[in-house]
């Protein structure tokens, strides 16, 4: 078979235009889009307040938006609560992948590391389940909000509720990160300003500690009355059992669970967990609301239950996307600082968290509510855990604007 | 050191084949293969993915020159990459240096401890020496882990890249890539030079045979030590490197698997090679970047490839492809 120039000439011009063709829909198709990375822990110890769960609700979100005249796409990844592989991920996503926003990102190191690339890179930041109050604080910066909760919240409510109730010497179990060091230091400064004495404190190795048996025993000889756990998740359950175990809790020792998820009380069970304290934001069975958001999503992330993190997430991607619809995808991807200051200006609206607003520091405002876990006797099922105790208003809930030390709202 | 060994090692055998600038005709053309890859391959593959296959290139290259060419299998490089690692971090974030300076600063450093860690280590051999060196970077873990300056688990975040010389800035992916790329350059060949001098001689007699080397009048113990320090030298430019490309000084660049991973690259590429750890860096490193998907199923590869390795072509990708060809890469 002989090849003329003209066939080559034809052949080679028609595979140029046959390769340029979907490259070029391709582009127009991005320029029109919106991406949305969850970045958060998907095989480790936060996988049950995070991880696909997560993804599920921001997929939620996103079909509230269907037909809006732009196209949404959810990527996800597991970032191995490192902050290393954090940091990798969010700067390919941002560099590769055209990702607009990052969603979620557990593990207060990691958020901290990722809204440092948002900043740089110009991206959107929405934190909805690491806890340090650093990232409205003296690291806050102009890309990122913080939705869910945060560790001075935790302080005030939990930490609160047990120096009322007599609690007044404390020993800390901390995990030795940025979220524990923050969240002991929030706590500490509580129970010293209603007159309580910190008695010491132990640092835990994280991610990696499963035998909290030393420790508890560090704890129980300090004769605190109250053993705080500056920690989450499965270190949490862990401490709890293990204390349960030693008989701690049979002493008179009061566990004080700074922070605590309703998947890890599904986790202990109510025989162990029954009486604890705790403080969220969210609670699928509160009112119709958030009954009528957990109907949404529970099928798809059985057999979890949406704690607040999964919550915030959905809440967190849902104003993202009505503020892009506001201010026009061009805008909203081409400048993140000004699609995070839009989202400030605009109120907040949805179905988990009721009305609220995003403060200067990117601080999300909402009620937090103090909980007690049901005893087994009490409760009607599965997932039926909490008796609400008290709620505290959204404006007070959260640390004052002028106390965060965050450099946005000193100018 | 030896005051005469310069000159009884000079007549050590120079090898049939005619050199260009030391490397032989087979590795002349692999060279300016591999410098017409790192022009090009920015413009086609993510800079960052290239900068971070770089850094492990030279830690692997400095591990290489320990193991591959004196024999010694340190089980403890990651105290090296990593406090690398922190010091460039901490001297570019706190003290306000610049890059350069930084880089350099870590790696003096790295090679301070070395010193120290090696003068300690090189008295024994084989699993020993493996496991004093392991030993002695858990105790670095430790300190990492415990040093305020190194912020625990959170490690050094936002470390500013700075301006090259104070003058050229590197926050663009394109010229940071390009000092990156400067620094392995310069650190392959100085590996390069020390192999294939009279010193390097000498380490590869001691690789052969160490009893025969001291009988030679060699005081083998001196020549471990330098070669220690500059392998622990060389592991801390790579970490320093690696710190200012990603922003970020963390636990994981001093953990002990990452000393298992330097020495599953060397070997994978070949050991004793010059082009080997490079090949196993990349093989390693897009590995790790392109199944990142597949979660925990990356290590259960890389283990298969570790076993693949050690079974069928113990000499590694390089080592078993020069040993087709008959000619020395």
């Amino acid at each position: 078979m002989s090849l003329s120039r003209r066939d080559i000439l034809a052949g080679s011009a028609g595979a140029a235009a046959f390769g340029a063709l979907p490259y070029r829909s391709a582009k127009a198709q991005a320029a029109n889009t919106i991406r949305i990375g969850v970045l958060n822990d998907m095989s480790g110890m936060y996988r049950d307040i995070s991880g696909m769960s997560s993804v599920v609700c921001a997929r939620a979100a996103v079909q509230e938006f269907a037909g809006r005249g732009f196209n949404v796409e959810v990527l996800s990844a597991d970032h191995q609560n490192r902050a290393d592989v954090g940091v990798n991920i969010a700067r390919q996503w941002i560099d590769r992948e055209g990702v607009d926003v990052l969603l979620d990102v557990t593990t207060s190191s990691v958020a901290l590391a990722v809204s440092d690339i948002c900043r740089e890179k110009n991206k959107v930041h929405i934190n909805c389940s690491a806890a340090t109050s650093d990232l409205t604080g003296a690291r806050c910066n102009a890309n990122t909000v913080h939705w869910t909760y945060d560790t001075w919240m935790c302080a005030k409510s939990t930490g609160g509720a047990m120096v009322r109730a007599g609690g007044d010497s404390w020993f800390f179990i901390t995990a030795d990160y940025a979220f524990g060091h923050a969240l002991e230091r929030d706590t500490s400064n509580f129970i010293r300003a209603a007159g309580g004495r910190v008695l010491g404190q132990v640092r835990t190795p994280f991610p990696g500690t499963t035998d909290f048996s030393s420790f508890l025993v560090q704890a129980q000889a300090s004769r605190a009355k109250v053993i705080g756990l500056a920690n989450a998740g499965a270190d949490t359950t862990n401490c709890v059992k293990q204390a349960a175990e030693f008989g701690i809790t049979r002493r008179g020792i009061k566990i004080a669970s700074l922070l605590m998820f309703i998947n890890d009380v599904h986790g202990l069970g109510l025989q162990t967990a029954q009486g604890l304290v705790l403080t969220e934001t969210f609670y699928w069975d509160l009112n119709d609301a958030t009954r009528r958001f957990t109907n949404r999503v529970r099928s798809a992330m059985a057999p979890n239950m949406p704690a607040m993190t999964h919550a915030g997430t959905y809440a967190g991607a849902l104003h993202y996307l009505k503020t892009v619809a506001d201010m026009g995808v061009a805008a909203a991807k081409a400048d993140g600082a000004a699609a995070v200051a839009r989202m400030k200006a605009i109120p907040t609206e949805d179905d988990c968290f009721g009305k609220g607003t995003i403060r200067a520091d990117g601080r999300k405002l909402h009620p937090a509510y103090l909980f007690e876990v049901k005893t087994p006797a009490e409760s009607r099922g599965p997932w039926d855990y909490y008796k609400l105790l008290q709620t505290t208003p959204g404006e007070e809930a959260f640390r004052p604007l002028a106390e965060g030390a965050c450099p946005l709202v000193r100018s | 050191m030896a005051g005469h060994s310069m000159t009884s090692s000079s007549s050590a055998p120079a090898g049939p084949q005619e050199e260009i600038f030391g490397f032989t005709k087979a590795q002349f053309v692999a060279l300016l293969v591999m410098f017409a890859a790192l022009v090009i391959a920015p413009f086609f593959l993510y800079p960052v993915f290239l900068m971070k296959l770089l850094c492990f290139a030279i830690f692997a290259c400095a591990f290489n020159l320990l193991i591959g060419y004196v024999g010694l299998t340190s089980f403890g490089h990651a105290a090296y990459f990593g406090m690398g690692s922190y010091i460039a971090a901490h001297s570019a974030k706190v003290w306000g240096l610049s890059p350069e300076l930084s880089i350099l600063v870590g790696a003096l450093l790295a090679g301070v401890q070395g010193a120290i860690f090696g003068w300690i280590a090189i008295r024994r051999q084989g699993i020993y020496f493996a496991m004093i060196t392991l030993a002695l970077a858990q105790m670095i873990y430790f300190f990492c882990l415990q040093a305020p300056f190194t912020g625990g688990e959170d490690g050094i975040q936002a470390v500013p890249r700075g301006h090259l010389f104070g003058v050229i800035s590197l926050s663009s992916d394109m010229t940071m890539y390009w000092f990156v790329a400067v620094i392995f350059v310069a650190c392959f060949l100085l590996i390069h030079r020390i192999v294939h001098s009279p010193f390097g001689q000498v380490l590869k007699a001691i690789r052969e045979n160490e009893a025969r080397t001291t009988s030679l009048g060699y005081r083998t113990d001196d020549y471990k030590l330098v070669a220690f320090i500059l392998s622990a030298t060389l592991a801390g430019v790579a970490g320093g490197t690696k710190s200012l490309v990603f922003g970020i000084a963390t636990l994981t660049d001093v953990h002990w698997s990452m000393s298992g991973e330097v020495l599953l690259m060397t070997l994978v590429g070949g050991l004793g090679t010059v082009f080997g750890p490079m090949i196993g860096a990349a093989v390693i490193v897009a590995m790790q970047n392109y199944l990142a998907e597949m979660g925990a199923w990356v290590t259960v590869i890389q283990g298969v490839i570790f076993i693949a390795c050690v079974l069928a072509f113990r000499r590694g990708i390089v080592g078993e492809i020069a040993n087709l060809l008959r000619v020395r890469l």
